[in-house]
């Protein structure tokens, strides 16, 4: 092959070039995928996505928690000062307007009502996780009655509605639904 | 690699043998006897070494200290424990490397803050410099990861709080933080990798000083004038003197670790993680390890959205920023003049700095409300204006001081200065009298 040849227009050459070059891109990615794979949750970790909760002995004013996916969900039954409290709230008072339901469009405004139930507008389950950096917010403190957030000083109302602090969402509301008047299922 | 050519020659016969086939003893020669360093270097200098030393030893009781324990949610605290009591000097190897990491970033801090003061940055110094950053930035990972590691209270919430920056990413933060714990929230695949990975990287570091090394000695040393060596009266070999200066430095440093180890160990520590981590409750105040507190008391001190970033993603941006600084600085320091000794503003400036990272540091420590948060948030203005706007304007306003002719020129006029009548202290004190 004479040296003029390299400089003329693509070739065969240079299409055998091109390609061994694509396939080894694609065969790296392709061995490399595995390593980076295998650090995401495994089967076991997602298997437990769903649990049942007894609420019966949740009189008004009390709480329980549960571990759902290795983080504490609480399950408030609430007083009627607090779900006052709650619907008080003008949404343009808000840090985050949207209700963060899992059961609700992504979009719904963060009314009282939006952030419950309906029908079970007394109960709050919710992801007690901060959303800041994910520390658990201690229960019916704080200036607004709901929830405080010691690690960094956000503080929630007592729809779990972030009002001041760093954090920049509503605590988040799982997927759950009544099965039965005193049983709910998370997940 | 000293100045391209070596002085070694091989006085035996194995030793000629050796040295036709694998120059390992000449390398050493070089490097470490023949090598020649300014004459002028002062005690800041003896920390490359002390690092050094540190890094073996936490790689040597790490070691060990993984023989005994266990990397498993239900088994790591009581193998910790296990290690305290029932292990064969177990507690001495434990607190060695705690304390150990202590002290690593004790040395590390000196190191950085000599390089700062002498201009250690500037050309041709810079890659040797961002070695640097990046060998730091690896002890931050590994320091973090071992913290996990003997999951108690603040081992648990402190990876839970570091991890949940990643969150503040958009659109994919959710998936990497999940990708990073192995699950919804920090857990048994967390700890297994964190328990991997420290073992890992600590290696990772060795590789990069040797890159460090590598680079220190195609460029030499920088000297508190800050000036370039210029002839053979500026330097000394590096065995006697600067073997001997820098083993006393570790001895006195050491000295120092062992005060902490014998009767300090756990003064550093939080009493937190003597409790095992419970996922359903996080402790009244999350500290990190005290070397990471200038950090986290600027990730907390933005509590406010600065347009489209809300306060969390602004936190962490300012987090990361504060050590991105670092990076920079080669590029940021515009004076010509590398010591701090003949830049009178800068001094100023750098004693100010100091201050303002240590005052961080403690405010890092106090819980984020009240006058705190304002000061963290002054405190936090001045770290990034000292980097972004003292370093660029000072080299383009400040005038320098003279600058001596060459290194023995300082040495001799400082001799001469001070006078014959040593020790120092003896004579300055009746003056400061008068």
């Amino acid at each position: 092959m004479s040296a003029t040849d390299d400089t003329h227009d693509p070739n065969r050459r240079d299409f055998l070039y091109i390609a061994t070059g694509m396939a080894g891109v694609v065969g790296a990615a392709a061995v490399a995928w595995p390593f980076i794979d295998q650090m995401r949750p495994d089967a076991s970790t997602l298997a437990l996505s769903s649990v049942e909760v007894d609420v019966a002995s949740l009189t008004p004013g009390s709480s329980l928690i549960v571990k759902w996916r290795g983080k504490p969900v609480v399950v408030r039954n609430r007083t009627p000062e607090e779900i006052k409290s709650g619907e008080d709230v003008k949404l343009d008072d808000l840090k985050d307007p949207i209700a963060r339901n899992a059961n609700l469009p992504a979009d719904a405004p963060a009314t009282d009502a939006n952030r419950t139930t309906p029908g079970k507008e007394a109960w709050m389950v919710m992801v007690q996780v901060c959303t800041h950096l994910g520390c658990i917010p201690l229960g019916q403190e704080g200036e607004f009655g709901g929830w405080f957030c010691p690690c960094h000083g956000s503080q929630y109302d007592t729809a779990g509605r972030i009002r001041k602090g760093p954090a920049p969402e509503n605590m988040a509301v799982p997927v759950f639904s009544f099965i039965s008047d005193t049983k709910i299922r998370i997940g | 690699m000293s100045e391209g050519h070596s002085t070694y020659t091989p006085k035996t016969g194995i030793g000629r043998w050796f040295d036709a086939r694998l120059p390992l003893p000449r390398l050493v020669y070089d490097s470490f006897i023949a090598y020649p360093v300014p004459r002028n270097l002062n005690y800041a200098w003896t920390f490359g070494g002390i690092l050094s030393i540190m890094l073996v030893a936490q790689i040597l009781t790490g070691i060990v200290l993984a023989m005994h324990y266990s990397d498993t949610t239900g088994l790591a605290f009581d193998s910790v424990e296990k290690i305290m009591r029932d292990v064969n000097n177990g507690w001495l190897l434990r607190y060695l490397h705690s304390n150990g990491a202590s002290f690593f970033f004790i040395a590390v801090y000196v190191h950085i803050f000599r390089g700062l003061y002498y201009g250690s940055y500037k050309a041709p110094r810079e890659l040797l410099w961002i070695l640097g950053c990046i060998i730091y930035l690896l002890m931050m990972a590994t320091g973090f990861m071992g913290y996990v590691l003997p999951w108690g209270q603040m081992s648990f919430w402190g990876a839970t709080v570091i991890t949940g920056f990643f969150t503040a990413i958009p659109l994919v933060g959710d998936w990497i933080q999940q990708l990073l714990l192995g699950g919804f929230a920090v857990d048994n695949p967390t700890l297994n990798r964190f328990f991997a990975l420290h073992y890992l990287l600590p290696f990772m570091i060795a590789g990069v000083v040797v890159l460090h090394v590598w680079a220190l000695h195609v460029t030499g040393q920088n000297n508190p004038t800050g000036i370039d060596v210029k002839s053979k009266t500026d330097t000394v070999a590096f065995t006697p003197y600067a073997t001997i200066k820098d083993a006393l430095g570790m001895v006195v440093f050491l000295l120092v670790f062992a005060y902490f180890v014998f009767y300090l160990p756990n003064y550093l520590g939080h009493p937190d993680n003597y409790t095992v981590a419970n996922p359903l409750k996080t402790p009244a105040h999350i500290v990190p390890e005290w070397y990471f507190l200038p950090f986290y008391a600027i990730l907390r001190a933005i509590t406010f959205n600065i347009g489209p970033i809300n306060s969390k993603l602004g936190g962490v941006l300012a987090m990361f920023g504060a050590i991105a600084m670092l990076f920079l600085v080669p590029w940021l320091d515009t004076s010509k003049v590398r010591s701090a000794v003949y830049r009178p503003w800068y001094k100023l400036f750098f004693w100010l700095f100091l201050a303002d990272a240590v005052f961080l540091g403690w405010l890092g420590s106090r819980p984020a409300e009240g006058s705190y948060v304002l000061m963290a948030q002054l405190a936090t203005l001045f770290y990034f204006a000292f980097f972004l706007i003292a370093m660029p304007v000072l080299g383009l306003i400040e005038t320098p001081r003279r600058l001596p002719n060459s290194i023995t020129e300082a040495v001799l006029e400082k001799n001469k200065g001070s006078g014959s009548g040593h020790p120092a202290g003896a004579t300055a004190a009746p003056e400061t009298k008068g």
